[in-house]
């Protein structure tokens, strides 16, 4: 059974549809990226799984249970993690504190799940009693995936985690998702640095006017000439 | 998608039958009223209704159009009736006579020069003095004046009330005291308007609800200005008097006066509404990213929008001030000149200038109506106390029993805003996606 | 020196009064003004509540305090926090929520905090009538007159046991509170709430628990601060209005969402009181000699008469709002 398997979704902001029909399912142990062009409705998509959207039509599974339109409190009960792209940290709460409200639901694991982030990602221990408004860029997204993780999440949803970071961090993001995933979270990100995250993808789709254009292997992705040439630039 | 925008077209042709009906209703209470108290009870009644029309269309420009909540109405209010009482009272030989006018002209003028000082003081960083320093030279500058020019006043009019009990009026036509009542609130508002209205709109309520204290405050204690709790009777009316021509045809005259004064002001409004002033206006309202993106000064329009309802306010004040024929400060409550307004423009339709006159009649009919309900249902109730269980009631039952006009006020507030939070006619915008 | 205890009589100590009980008062609305995002304008008539209730519980176990030596006003008023945050709880469901959930502005909250301050201020005056009461139904206001040991010096420091007791509550107040906003986990959450309510919801922090835990703090603050104004001075019903201005300069002074900034900001404009309405020509008098006649002749520098005393947090107000809008401790919203 697919960790997440997404059927056929519909939905938008006050009767305007975004996303027509939608189908995307990922294996817990791996890693599925959504890319395409600008508007064509990949972060709705994430914002579709995480319920801060109306799904009209269709359904999205978690382990096969339905999960659409269930409020973003109770997802993260059954195990799902996100990490939006902005204003993903709590700028006057230092990073522990930061970590902490991860685990809000489950404060008995908060010494252990600690200890694990810190070990994912050291210069977060470092940094653990600055508030994380002070960090840079590349800090916050750690301790914005690092808050997510708190809650021991099976699926753990990224948006555009490497948007408006320097070439070096974006690589060490990467590095970390794969970590991550590799620990046994199954990881949707959405991504603008397409040839990348495919390269890490075990799944890939590419979404056009919030429909999937394609949907292969990442490898198969970026092999594949006509993605190349319509949304990879060549 | 299609954007069409119909609100600048005519309403439908349909006929406004809701309108209808629910003036209908609305003259059957009111010829009600007449029935049952008289008519120049009711004549007065409807006077003081189309006062408060005014307040409530001031009030409907700030919180309808421009979404401002103005929570001091009371001050403007008050400044109008002041300004009614000032102007239009005969003038006080026993001040005017002696040489106090000078000196208080002397303190007026010294407290404009320290004025002028101060504000130069700001600038001096002009003429290439730091800052820093200009600040503290300003502040400091600013406070002893301040305490000299204060002192100066405290002497002059502490005179004022030994010598002339207080500088009296200006004998003037009463329309005088009425614009000048308008143009007064206006200019109050366009201070309080200066500082709010560039941030969170709580800001606006917060600084409205103090100024109206405060303009109470000085009011009630300046008693060389106004005599204070002492209060000024009787003010002259713009229309003979019932010592003339008898309460109701007195009365009927004055209703004349201020119907035509709600015509003018409604026609105007519904001018400036479908106007491209007005659109610009909602249209801030509605959406003010896009607005500010479209080049829009909205800071500047707000603060039209604000001053011109504060005017409405004061004139409507006077109006009010100069019909109860006395000018008592302390006859200024939050409740009745600030709430009950509010209640008429939620209740009646914020926007809707036609909703907004509907619910300041029917509104202060109820509200009138209410008070002598309310003490025959207290004394009721005593009654059946003291004679079933001997209860002894306290003595001052009839101030208690109108606190439940509070209560009864608050609660329409809450329900209006939850379960009609456009009102019984609600603004005619037609949004087409 | 006579002078100078005057000085620490009428402005030291009774600034450090009001700017506790503004400071409270303005602790919870910063509070509510964090979390909800709207001015809440009952503030001042729940602070009437609470005293209420501790004078209707004072008035039904006048001997309650006897026991512990110390007022029954005090003894209760952790019953009457209790029915104030009940209170708070209450109004929150059954009037804010509704309309919270319509998603209207934060504006209409504020009119809706209105109504519910008249509801309120209509219920408390028909109740107890619109008279002052005194809180010390059945004890003594113990009156303490320091002498202090110098020469010359006749006028004691005069302090009354009330005012030792809301110094007290005051200090353990804060500190409990900055305790629980850093240490506790609810704590923690309401801050994570007021930095980022959908961060916070996507932590799966449920938001309407945090709220339920906001009104009760601010309902037991409000009942705190109106009590020990009560105590001090007499139990008031129509204070609220008069309340509410100082209270919430004091919350925009420290910063909007800021609690220790309300803190701060709470005295800043007791003081700011007190120090206005204190007549400074007294301390001029030693130096009667050697001034000039004009200055010494001046009979009252006041800055404003006690009549006026509402114009004070209103020009602070003014000032902050034009000079620095986000306060001193530069708040989160404007």
């Amino acid at each position: 059974m697919p960790l997440l398997d997404a059927r056929n979704v519909h939905g938008g902001y006050g009767g305007m549809n975004i996303l027509n029909g939608v189908d995307m399912a990922i294996e817990s142990d791996q890693i599925g990226v959504i890319v395409g062009p600008n508007g064509a409705g990949k972060s709705t998509m994430l914002k579709a799984v995480f319920g801060l959207l109306h799904v009209s039509q269709g359904e999205i599974l978690l382990r096969g249970e339905p999960i659409h339109n269930l409020p973003p409190n109770k997802l993260v009960q059954k195990g799902m993690g996100f990490v939006p792209q902005e204003n993903n940290v709590f700028p006057s709460l230092t990073v522990k504190e930061n970590l902490e409200m991860g685990a809000f639901l489950k404060p008995g694991n908060v010494k252990r799940m600690l200890a694990q982030v810190f070990e994912f990602f050291p210069p977060l221990h470092e940094k653990r009693h600055q508030p994380a408004g002070e960090l840079s860029g590349g800090q916050r997204q750690m301790v914005a995936m690092g808050r997510a993780l708190m809650a021991e999440p099976s699926l753990l949803l990224l948006d555009e985690p490497t948007a408006g970071l320097s070439p070096l961090y974006m690589n060490e993001i990467f590095e970390q998702v794969k970590r991550v995933n590799s620990a046994g979270v199954g990881i949707l990100m959405v991504e603008q640095n397409a040839k990348q995250a495919l390269g890490i993808a075990d799944k890939g789709f590419v979404l056009a006017a919030g429909q999937n254009r394609f949907t292969d292997t990442g490898a198969a992705l970026l092999a594949d000439p006509d993605v190349a040439k319509s949304f990879l630039g060549g | 998608m299609e954007t069409r925008r119909t609100d600048i077209v005519a309403t439908p042709s349909r006929l406004p039958l809701r309108e209808i009906l629910l003036f209908l209703a609305l003259l059957a209470a009111v010829l009600g009223v007449y029935a049952a108290m008289g008519s120049a009870y009711s004549t007065r009644m409807l006077v003081e209704a189309s006062c408060y029309a005014i307040l409530a269309l001031g009030l409907t420009i700030q919180w309808g159009y421009a979404g401002q909540f103005n929570a001091g109405v009371m001050g403007f209010v008050a400044l109008g009736g002041f300004s009614a009482m000032f102007f239009s009272i005969p003038v006080n030989e026993a001040f005017w006579g002696s040489e106090l006018p000078g000196e208080l002209g002397l303190v007026l003028l010294a407290m404009l020069a320290a004025i002028l000082v101060v504000l130069g003081a700001t600038r001096l960083d002009r003429l290439g003095v730091p800052k820093r320093l200009r600040t503290v030279i300003a502040v400091v500058l600013g406070v002893v004046l301040y305490l000299v020019v204060i002192n100066a006043l405290r002497d002059v009019t502490d005179q004022i009330e030994s010598q002339a009990g207080f500088i009296g009026g200006l004998g003037l036509p009463v329309g005088v005291g009425w614009i000048v009542g308008g143009a007064l609130a206006g200019a109050v508002g366009f201070f309080i308007g200066r500082v709010c209205l560039g941030l969170r709109s709580d800001y606006l309520a917060i600084a409205t609800l103090g100024i109206a204290e405060i303009i109470k405050a000085f009011l009630k204690n300046s008693d060389w200005l106004t005599r204070g709790t002492a209060t000024v009777s009787p003010l002259p009316w713009p229309v003979p008097g019932p010592a003339e021509v008898g309460f109701t045809l007195a009365r009927a005259m004055y209703l004349s006066v201020t119907a035509v004064m709600i015509a003018v002001i409604f026609f105007l409004l519904s001018r400036a509404y479908h106007a491209p002033w007005g659109r610009m206006i909602r249209a801030i309202r509605d959406n003010e990213l896009s607005a500010a993106a479209m080049g829009k000064d909205i800071n500047r329009r707000r603060l039209e929008i604000f001053v011109l309802g504060c005017i409405l306010m004061g004139i409507g004040g006077a109006a009010l001030g100069s019909f109860n024929s006395m000018f008592d400060p302390q006859g200024y409550l939050p409740l009745n000149h600030t709430f009950l307004v509010l209640v008429m423009v939620i209740l009646g339709g914020p926007g809707n200038n036609l909703g907004t006159i509907f619910g300041a009649v029917a509104v202060y009919l109820i509200w009138i109506m209410s008070e002598p309900l309310a003490l025959f249902v207290m004394e009721l109730v005593v009654a059946f106390g003291e004679g079933t269980f001997g209860w002894e009631a306290p003595t001052n039952m009839d101030s208690r029993a109108l606190q439940a006009r509070v209560f009864v006020i608050g609660l329409l507030i809450t329900l209006v805003l939850r379960f009609a939070p456009k009102g019984l006619l609600p603004e005619k915008v037609r949004h087409v996606a | 020196m006579n002078e100078l205890v005057f000085f620490i009589n009428n402005v030291v100590i009774a600034g450090s009064v009001t700017g506790s009980i503004y400071a409270i008062g303005a602790v919870g609305v910063t509070l509510i003004f964090s979390i909800m995002r709207f001015a809440h304008f009952a503030h001042g008539d729940m602070m009437t509540f609470g005293a209420f209730m501790v004078l209707l519980l004072a008035s039904a176990f006048p001997g309650a305090g006897a026991a512990f030596g110390v007022p029954a006003a005090l003894v209760l008023l952790p019953v009457a926090m209790a029915l104030t945050a009940l209170l708070a709880v209450g109004i929150d469901r059954a009037f804010y929520k509704p309309l919270r959930a319509h998603g209207v502005k934060p504006i209409v909250l504020v009119i809706g905090s209105l109504g519910v301050t008249l509801m309120l201020q209509g219920l408390i005056r028909l109740f107890s009538g619109t008279g002052g009461q005194s809180l010390y139904v059945d004890d003594r206001k113990e009156i303490f007159r320091l002498a202090l040991p110098f020469e010359g010096v006749r006028v004691p420091v005069v302090i009354t046991e009330p005012q030792l007791w809301l110094f007290g509550i005051t200090l353990v107040t804060v500190v409990g509170l900055h305790l629980f906003l850093t240490r506790s986990r609810l704590g923690k959450a309401m801050r994570a709430m007021s930095d980022n309510p959908d961060l916070a919801q996507a932590s799966g922090i449920n938001t309407n628990t945090i709220v339920a835990v906001t009104w009760v703090i601010a309902g037991g603050l409000a009942a705190i601060a109106g009590t020990l104004l009560s105590l001090d001075v007499t139990f008031k019903p129509d204070l609220s209005f008069f309340l509410l201005l100082p209270i919430f300069a004091a919350a925009i002074v420290g910063g909007v969402g800021h609690p220790f900034g309300a803190v701060a900001g709470g005295f800043v404009v007791g003081f700011a009181e007190t120090l206005a309405v204190f007549n400074w020509s007294v301390l001029l008098r030693p130096f009667r000699d050697s001034l000039p006649e004009w200055l010494t002749q001046a009979g009252n520098l006041a800055f404003v008469g006690t009549e006026y005393k509402i114009v004070v947090p209103f020009f602070i107000l003014v000032v902050i709002l034009v000079w620095r809008p986000t306060g001193i401790f530069k708040g989160k919203v404007i």
